[in-house]
């Protein structure tokens, strides 16, 4: 259903949680097939405002529009299940194989089971682990890598329109990291998603974002493309820029 | 000397306490689950509930049995207020394993299932039953062994099973028949130990 206004739009967002102000009147639009990425420090609120897209948590004030409509106007089923969600700690199911972990929405959704098996099969391959060694394992049976693709998988399963990512490589070994954020990309860029990717690090943000929201307790600082963030002159920009210089010496080849 | 007409007794008063036991397990297992799932929507409830049931398992048995009998519909001599205060002591174990097995799922499992658009129903029959079935069965297991034992107690109000030899055996001062309550008691009470257990090990998938 896309429309012609903005995927996303944050309203004057504020949201207060036991009397504390997470979220300080925060205003954005993310368009179709953008990538924004929510930069910050712990506890700048990357999380919560995150948690907003797909309703797990609702304004204190202000509105949260997914395809123009409010999420508190959206059928919670519906609207969660056009998301595909991506947390670190990955979430699989335990009790569930790897094959019933990623085509778990594509079954809520009742599609016919061989389009679900062929889908899995997809999406496996897709993540880069070959179906017939992973489809009947157990996640336990997995190593933290090879999880978190499932969980990538998992999310893209039923074809949503969005993508919400919460540092979802942020537990993995560099060069695991390293490989998903390439997966992610060309998967992004091929199907064309709507993604919204929270992380702390700021080579990250730059390395898979069209767009960079950079938050500071709550605030948003500023709301740039990746190109004019390097230009950005804020205090807390600053300090993240100065993290980048750090690792520019090694890894900035790709990105300017 | 064991004669054939005391064996004939030992196998009829065992299937007795054997029915009073399911029967009471059945009945407490159907009220303590759903309940159980409710305090982990309602956080509220959690301690007048819990405490109600702690407070019971409290009661000496013998006094539970005797506070039921002039209570109307429930109480009276009988099978039924025996099942009714069995149910009362099984409450509590399978109520508070339902809670802790429920709430200990994985926060991130249960944000994942919420976020893939899972309804309450298909969280909690999909993803926290399946999960939470051991701890529930081992629940399920510490009450029923339990209540086999309180169960001898049941003849005290006319409720009958093991105990009846027992109270005999006392009363006679006769020690074969209170060994002929107190042996099959114990053998139920392992054997249903062993064998929830093992159905409880199936559930290791998790």
């Amino acid at each position: 259903m896309p429309n012609s206004g903005p995927a996303l739009e944050f309203r004057q967002v504020s949201v207060r949680i036991g009397g504390r102000l997470i979220l300080d009147n925060l205003s954005f639009t993310v368009e179709h097939g953008q990538t924004l990425t929510l930069l910050g420090r712990s506890g700048a609120g990357k999380t919560t405002a995150l948690r907003m897209i797909n309703a797990l948590l609702l304004p204190t004030e202000g509105e949260v529009l997914v395809e123009g409509r409010s999420t508190t106007a959206w059928d919670l089923i519906q609207l969660r299940r056009g998301m595909g969600y991506v947390i670190q700690e990955v979430g699989l199911f335990p009790h569930f194989t790897i094959a019933e972990n990623v085509g778990l929405v594509p079954r809520l959704e009742g599609w016919p089971e061989e389009r679900i098996a062929q889908r899995t099969e997809d999406l496996l391959r897709q993540v880069g682990l070959d179906p017939d060694e992973f489809e009947q394992r157990y996640p336990r049976q997995l190593s933290g890598g090879q999880r978190q693709r499932v969980g990538v998988a998992r999310a893209l399963a039923a074809d949503p329109r969005f993508l919400l990512l919460d540092e979802p490589f942020g537990a993995l070994d560099p060069v695991n990291r390293l490989e998903l954020q390439d997966q992610f990309l060309a998967l992004r860029d091929r199907l064309g998603k709507t993604s919204v990717f929270v992380t702390h690090d700021v080579r990250e943000a730059m390395r898979v974002g069209t767009h960079i929201a950079l938050l500071d307790r709550g605030h948003l600082e500023i709301l740039t493309t990746r190109e004019q963030f390097l230009r950005s002159d804020g205090p807390e920009a600053r300090a993240f820029l100065a993290a980048l210089d750090q690792g520019a010496a090694i890894n900035s080849a790709g990105l300017l | 000397m064991i004669r054939s007409d005391l064996l004939d007794e030992i196998a009829q008063l065992t299937s007795e306490h054997f029915v009073l036991v399911l029967v009471s397990m059945g009945i407490a297992a159907a009220i303590a689950i759903p309940l159980g799932v409710l305090l982990t929507r309602r956080p509220v409830l959690r301690g007048p509930l819990l405490g109600f049931a702690n407070v019971v398992q409290t009661i000496p048995s013998l006094a539970l049995f005797g506070f039921l009998i002039p209570i109307p519909f429930i109480g009276g001599i009988g099978k039924r207020t025996a099942i009714v205060a069995l149910v009362f002591y099984a409450l509590l174990p399978i109520l508070r394993n339902t809670l802790v097995g429920i709430l200990g799922v994985d926060a991130a499992v249960r944000e994942s299932a919420v976020a893939m658009g899972m309804t309450g129903r298909q969280l909690l029959w999909q993803v926290e039953m399946p999960l939470a079935a051991r701890t529930i069965l081992a629940g399920v297991r510490v009450a029923t062994v339990t209540t086999i034992g309180t169960a001898t107690i049941a003849a005290a109000i006319g409720g009958g099973g093991l105990g009846v030899f027992i109270f005999r055996g006392i009363a006679s001062v006769d020690t074969v028949q209170i060994l002929a309550g107190a042996i099959p008691a114990a053998l139920l009470a392992l054997i249903s130990d062993g064998g929830l257990g093992w159905i409880e090990r199936r559930f290791s998938a998790a």
